[in-house]
C-alpha cells in the first residue's frame, strides 16, 4: 500500500526582490514521518517552512499540506496543523494553565475538552505542582518541551517545529526527542528543522537545503552511504563544499 | 467565535494587570498628571515678590501700594531707592517685578488728569512676566476708575473686558483637557503599539499567525482591553477634574463618551499603525514618543495657542487628531455646547481613524506576503 502523502511540494519558489530565498524545490512528506529540514542559517530552511505555514505567501510553485493548497485555502492549512517556533512560543507572564487555557480557546476547542487536555498533559509532563506558576520561572527545558504538547492541543495532522531544541542540554534533547517519537508513532507527521547533526539521525528522512536548493534527500542512513560519511555532520559538510 | 476573543482578551488583561511598568503608565499617570498640571504647573500667579520705586512718596503711591499689597497676586517686599538698584534687585533674582511712580505723582494726577507708573519685570519666565504686567495693570485700572468716578470727567472711554467660560482663567480648566487628550493618546498609542511589537518579539506573533485566527482578529483582540482602559481613564480624568479641581462638563456627557470613544479608536489605530512598522519594543516606544506625545503636547494647542505659532506650524496642527479633540472636549466641558457646534470637528476625526485604519490594513497585508 502506498503511504499517504500529507506535504506535497512541487517547484516551490520565494523571491525577494532579485534575491531568491527558496529556489523550486520539490518534495513530499509522508504521514507519521519524522521530516527533518536542514541546512546552514540562511539557506531558505525557515521561509520554506514559512510558506507551508501559511504566513508567507509563495511566489510561484504548489504545495499542498495536510491535502489542502496553501495559495488558497490558508485558513484550512493553519487548522490541521501546530506549530512551535525556534523562540519560545508561549506566554512568559501567563502561568502553565492559562498558557494551554489560551493557546486552546484560539484553536477552538471547548472549555470542557481544554480542561481534559490539561489534566493529560500535566500528567504527561508531571508539570501538576507548577501548573499555576508563571511560565517565565520555568528552566528553557521545560517551556520547550511545554510549548511542543501545546502546540499538539487541537490534534494538528502534521506540526512544524522550527529549531525546538536550539540553546537547551543534550539531556533536555533527549527528552524532547522522545515526545516526538511518542507523538510521530500516533501518526502525527513531524515536520522539523535543526542545525543539530546528531538530531538530523533521529529523523525519518532528512533533506538538506543549500542556498535555496535541496541537495540531497533521504533517509540518514542512505544519506551517509552516497556521501561516504560516518555521520550526518560528515554529509552535510561534503555537501556544502560540493556546492562551493 | 466569542469564546475565542473573550479567551483573547482575558490574556491581554493579564499582561497589562501583571506587568507594573504598564499599571504604573495606566493609572498612576492619568492621576499625577492631572495634579501635577493643576496644582504646580499654572499660570496664575501667587504671592509674587514685587518692588517699589516711589520716587513722590504721596497719599495717591500709598494707596496704590496698599493695593497691591492687599490683593493676593503680590508681596511688597522692599523699596528701591534709585533706577540703579533696579537692576540689583532682579539679579538677586526673587523680586519679579518693579513698579516706579513719577516724581509728583499725585500733583500730576490732579492736576494733568495723568500720572505715569513704571512696570518694569524679570522677563527671563516671559509667560509669569507677561501674567504679572497684566495683573499689575488691571489693579491700577481698577484704582483709576474710582478715582473717574469721583471726579467725574467729561469724557471717558471705558473698556470692561470679561472672561466667558473660565471667568476666573482657572489654568486646569484648559490643562484638563489637554492632559486627558494626552492620556488618552498614551495609553491608546503607545500602550497597544507596545503590546503588539512585544508579541512580535517575542515570537509568539508568529504562533498568533499560523493559529486559524485571522490577523483582524489577533488585532481587534489586542486593541480591545485598551479600549476599556482608556475609557475608565477618561472617567478618572473628569473625576479628579471636577472633584478636586471643580472642572465642569456643561454639555451632554453622552456626547462627551462618544466623542472620547472616537478619539481612542483614532489613538489606537495609531498605535496599530506603528505597531506594523516598528519591528521591536523600543522602537515603537521612541516612535510614539517622539511621532505622538511631542505633537500632542507641543502643536496641539494643548500648551501652546495654536494662533500664535507661524504659518507653517498652524498648518502641521490640522494632522494632528489631539487639536481637534481639545477642541471638542473644551466645547463640550466648558462651553457646554453640542454636535450642532462640533460637528466638523468629530468629522474630521472620524476621517483620520479611517485612514489610519486603512493604512495599517494595507500595512499588515504587505508583512504577511
Amino acid at each position: 500500500m502506498e503511504k499517504e502523502k500529507v506535504i506535497e511540494v512541487k517547484e516551490l519558489t520565494k523571491k525577494f526582490g532579485d534575491f531568491t530565498a527558496v529556489n523550486s524545490i520539490s518534495f513530499d512528506v509522508f504521514k507519521g514521518e519524522i521530516f527533518g529540514f536542514l541546512g546552514a542559517n540562511g539557506a531558505g530552511k525557515t521561509t520554506a517552512m514559512k510558506m507551508l505555514i501559511g504566513i508567507s505567501k509563495p511566489t510561484s510553485g504548489d504545495a499542498m499540506v495536510s491535502h489542502f493548497d496553501v495559495h488558497s485555502q490558508a485558513d484550512e492549512v493553519k487548522k490541521n496543523i501546530g506549530y512551535m517556533s525556534q523562540k519560545f512560543s508561549m506566554y512568559d507572564d501567563l502561568t502553565i494553565r492559562e498558557n494551554i487555557k489560551f493557546f486552546g480557546g484560539i484553536y477552538g476547542l471547548s472549555r470542557k475538552h481544554i480542561k481534559e487536555k490539561t489534566g493529560k498533559l500535566l500528567e504527561e509532563l508531571q508539570l501538576q505542582e507548577v501548573a499555576d506558576s508563571l511560565v517565565g520561572s520555568l528552566p528553557l527545558g521545560w517551556k520547550q518541551k511545554l510549548a511542543f504538547m501545546v502546540s499538539l492541543l487541537h490534534e494538528p495532522q502534521i506540526v512544524f517545529l522550527d529549531e525546538p531544541t536550539g540553546g537547551v542540554d543534550p539531556i533536555t534533547r533527549r527528552q524532547f526527542w522522545e515526545l516526538i517519537y511518542a507523538e510521530a508513532h500516533k501518526g502525527t507527521t513531524i515536520f522539523v528543522t535543526t542545525h543539530y547533526m546528531d538530531e538530523a539521525e533521529y529523523c525519518d528522512r532528512v533533506s538538506i537545503m543549500v542556498e535555496g536548493k535541496i541537495e540531497a534527500l533521504d533517509t540518514p542512513k542512505k544519506l551517509k552511504q552516497s556521501f561516504n560519511a560516518d555521520s550526518m555532520n560528515g554529509v552535510f559538510l561534503k555537501l556544502a563544499r560540493n556546492v562551493e | 467565535m466569542f469564546e475565542r476573543f473573550k479567551g483573547f482578551v482575558n490574556k491581554e488583561f493579564y499582561h497589562i494587570f501583571r506587568d507594573k511598568r504598564s499599571m504604573i503608565i495606566l493609572f498612576g499617570m492619568p492621576i499625577v498628571q492631572i495634579l501635577l498640571f493643576g496644582f504646580a504647573i499654572t499660570n496664575e500667579i501667587n504671592n509674587v515678590e514685587i518692588a517699589i520705586l516711589d520716587k513722590s512718596a504721596d497719599s495717591e503711591t500709598e494707596i496704590i501700594i496698599n493695593k497691591l499689597n492687599a490683593s493676593p497676586y503680590f508681596n511688597i517686599e522692599s523699596e528701591v531707592r534709585s533706577e540703579k538698584e533696579v537692576e540689583e534687585v532682579f539679579q538677586k533674582g526673587r523680586v519679579k517685578a518693579v513698579l516706579v511712580f513719577e516724581k509728583d505723582f499725585a500733583n500730576n494726577l490732579q492736576i494733568l488728569n495723568q500720572a505715569n507708573v513704571q512696570v518694569i519685570t524679570d522677563a527671563t519666565d516671559p509667560n509669569t512676566a507677561n501674567t504679572i504686567s497684566n495683573y499689575v495693570q488691571s489693579i491700577l485700572q481698577h484704582h483709576s476708575d474710582e478715582i473717574n468716578l469721583q471726579t467725574e470727567a467729561p469724557y471717558k472711554l471705558e473698556v470692561k473686558s470679561q472672561m466667558f467660560y473660565n471667568p476666573e482663567l482657572k489654568s486646569v480648566y484648559n490643562f484638563v483637557p489637554g492632559v486627558m487628550t494626552v492620556i488618552l493618546m498614551l495609553v491608546s498609542a503607545m500602550m497597544t503599539s507596545i503590546s503588539i511589537t512585544r508579541e512580535k518579539e517575542q515570537g509568539t506573533m508568529e504562533i498568533l499567525l499560523v493559529s486559524p485566527l485571522k490577523p483582524i482578529q489577533v488585532v481587534v483582540g489586542k486593541v480591545f482591553p485598551y479600549i476599556f482602559l482608556s475609557v475608565i481613564n477618561a472617567i478618572i480624568i473628569l473625576l479628579l477634574g471636577f472633584l478636586v479641581f471643580q472642572v465642569p462638563v456643561e454639555g451632554s456627557l453622552i456626547l462627551l463618551a462618544l466623542e472620547s470613544v472616537l478619539f481612542i479608536i483614532t489613538a489606537l489605530s495609531l498605535g496599530v499603525l506603528i505597531s506594523t512598522i516598528a519591528a521591536t519594543q523600543q522602537a515603537a516606544l521612541m516612535m510614539s514618543l517622539m511621532g505622538l506625545m511631542l505633537p500632542v503636547i507641543l502643536l496641539s494647542g494643548f500648551i501652546f495657542p495654536i494662533s500664535s505659532m507661524p504659518e507653517p506650524l498652524q498648518v502641521l496642527s490640522n494632522i494632528i487628531p489631539a487639536k481637534w479633540f481639545i477642541i471638542i472636549l473644551k466645547g463640550i466641558m466648558l462651553k457646554g455646547v453640542g454636535i450642532a457646534f462640533l460637528w466638523k470637528e468629530t468629522l474630521i476625526l472620524i476621517t483620520m481613524a479611517l485612514v489610519f485604519i486603512g493604512i495599517s490594513v494595507k500595512k499588515y497585508k504587505i508583512r504577511l506576503e
